[in-house]
């Protein structure tokens, strides 16, 4: 549904977006994960026609972005990261002006504009001023204009930025509700978000794409194995030798300085082994058959976060080590 | 068609629930009404001391055109009004969508940039006209009462000169909007440049110099003067609507060209 090869903006020097290539399918869901400034605005602006890219091509549904932009237009709907509303408009009054210069039919504005408002949970709100809604009701509206047309493609940048819990969850709720009707693109810098609701992640930093994968796939691949976290009473000593004793450890960790833990006589201790294996039942056994106190066993779950975090730390490294070659 | 239709609808309903278009409207009315009645006070004023005085001099009293006198006198004075008010109807018109973000959407939609410039252009003509048509019962009263009869091509040829050179304002005035986010930027400089365009031919008043003929060509108030006569002159006309073709292009280029420079 959406294919982009090489896409690069450039800024005078500066590079916004740096040789981006990613493919979405129909009905997917992709995230684009970023640090703010990372180029995903950008990214989203030129797969709507709003920038024109320096180089590279950007199709949707099989429509240059550029050269045939009015019909890619006609297929998506986007969410810029502040909703484009007017304030001093009703609801429903601005989703079946949004309906008409998006080129729905005069006899479907009044069916599209409903379907659109019980979608985003606004019918109630279908005759008060936008300018009196709160943020949430906005950001819904800003979401019901972005779909009002049944677009193929749907480009939401930022969707949940400023809402509070609640809102954030019934937002993410809509958007996935969303998905397999339409293409979806969302961009965030709030990693849950992307766990939460995408099939599959672009990271994106400085520019360029530092990953891209399935949820899934990042987490697992990028944390190159299980990890088992305890903590148990007893020595240190004989429970590194009790645990590296055990068949499929790859690496321990034991831990016994850090907050002060000595003095009661626990010990904490990190537990690696090779990726797709489920240590726990056969360390606690060991532990218990060892003579320890088990007081804590968990495995951990290297979230999205620790994901990003190590590639954008990663790249600062690479950056430092160039630069200090030049 | 669609396109500008809707992009009309939405930019009229929207000035109607602000109250920019009622102030500006209220404004004009009280303003043009004071000054109706006191052009016409003096005019009668006028003839009855012209009156007066030939009574006195045993003579024939000089001809006054006094309907004549007193639709010139309005339309010049509605014609000054409107170099100060049209900012004030224009300002908000690209500066607004600018700053909320809806130009954004406006631009990513499947409507094209001469749409969205011709249906806010017609939207901005139309409240001028609602703006302007009142004034025309000031004429009406007068006119009921008035012996001669009022000269009525006098008075529509007056008003065409309003309406066109309304135009030309309000598309200046909507070039100048889509310049910036900020409404009072707008404003104030879309004033400045009316203020330049009405004294352009202050300092060369009786020069006949090449010079002074442009400055005297380029001053906007000035093509207004022989429809005020109730010449409707085929030149001023294309003085006017060139005035509009401009703006509009003016914009639609300026539209185009920030896709190329926004970061």
């Amino acid at each position: 549904m959406i294919e982009v090869e090489h896409l690069v903006k450039s800024y005078g020097q500066a590079r916004a977006v740096n040789d981006i290539s990613f493919k979405v399918e129909k009905g997917e869901i992709l995230g684009f994960l970023g640090p703010n400034g990372a180029g995903k605005t950008t990214t989203m602006r030129i797969l709507t026609g709003y920038l024109p890219a320096t180089g590279g091509t950007a199709r949707i549904a099989g429509f240059d972005v550029f050269e045939q932009s009015m019909e890619v237009r006609k297929r998506i709907g986007y969410l810029p990261e502040t909703p484009p509303l007017y304030p001093e408009m009703t609801v429903s009054d601005y989703l079946a002006f949004v309906a008409r210069i998006k080129g729905v039919a005069a006899g479907d504005v009044p069916n599209r504009v409903a379907e659109a408002m019980r979608m985003a949970n606004l019918t109630e709100r279908k005759d008060e001023l936008i300018k009196r809604l709160s943020r949430g009701f906005k950001q819904r509206v800003g979401i019901a204009q972005a779909i009002v047309h049944n677009p193929d493609v749907v480009i939401l940048d930022e969707p949940t930025v400023g809402l509070d819990p609640n809102q954030i969850k019934e937002v993410r709720h809509l958007i996935k509700g969303l998905a397999g009707e339409h293409t979806i693109i969302l961009s965030t810098h709030i990693l849950p978000e992307v766990e939460m609701t995408c099939d599959r992640v672009v990271i994106i930093n400085k520019g360029r794409i530092a990953a891209i994968d399935t949820t899934e796939n990042l987490t697992t691949q990028l944390k190159g194995g299980e990890r088992v976290r305890l903590q148990v009473k007893g020595s240190a000593d004989s429970l590194r030798d009790t645990l590296a004793a055990i068949e499929g450890v790859k690496n321990v960790e034991v831990n016994s300085a850090e907050h002060g833990l000595e003095a009661d006589g626990l010990v904490n201790a990190e537990i690696e082994s090779e990726s797709g294996t489920d240590l726990r039942a056969r360390i606690a056994s060991r532990i218990v058959g060892g003579g320890f106190d088990l007081l804590e066993l968990r495995a951990v779950n290297l979230s999205l976060e620790d994901i990003f975090m190590q590639l954008t730390t990663e790249e600062k490294a690479e950056e430092k080590a160039v630069g200090k070659a030049a | 068609m669609k396109g500008i239709l809707a992009i009309y609808r939405r930019e009229l309903s929207g000035y109607f629930v602000s109250p920019i278009a009622y102030i500006v409207i209220g404004f004009f009315l009280a303003l043009t009404g004071y000054f109706f009645a006191d052009i016409v006070g003096r005019v009668i004023e006028y003839s009855f001391r012209a009156q007066m005085q030939s009574m006195q001099m045993q003579g024939a009293p000089p001809p006054i055109d006094a309907p004549m006198l007193v639709i010139r006198n309005f339309a010049g004075f509605v014609t000054t009004i409107l170099l100060f008010l049209v900012p004030m109807l224009t300002m908000g018109v690209y500066a607004e969508e600018r700053k909320r973000g809806t130009m954004e959407m406006l631009m990513t939609s499947p409507i094209t940039e001469f749409q969205i410039v011709v249906g806010k252009f017609l939207a901005s003509l139309t409240l001028f006209v609602v703006m302007l048509a009142p004034t025309l019962i000031y004429h009406f009263i007068i006119g009921r009462y008035s012996e001669p009869a009022l000269p009525w091509r006098i008075m529509w040829a007056g008003y065409l000169g309003i309406f066109l050179l309304g135009a030309g304002l309000l598309a200046l005035g909507s070039f100048i909007s889509s310049l910036t986010e900020n409404q009072i930027v707008a404003g104030v400089s879309t004033f400045v440049v009316f203020l330049m365009l009405w004294i352009l031919d202050f300092g060369v008043r009786g020069s006949s110099t090449t010079f002074g003929e442009i400055m005297k060509y380029l001053s906007i108030l000035q093509h207004y003067d022989t429809f005020a006569q109730g010449v409707i002159d085929t030149s001023s006309i294309i003085f006017y609507l060139s005035v509009v073709a401009l703006g509009l292009f003016l914009t639609l280029r300026n539209l185009d060209s920030m896709r190329w420079r926004r970061a």
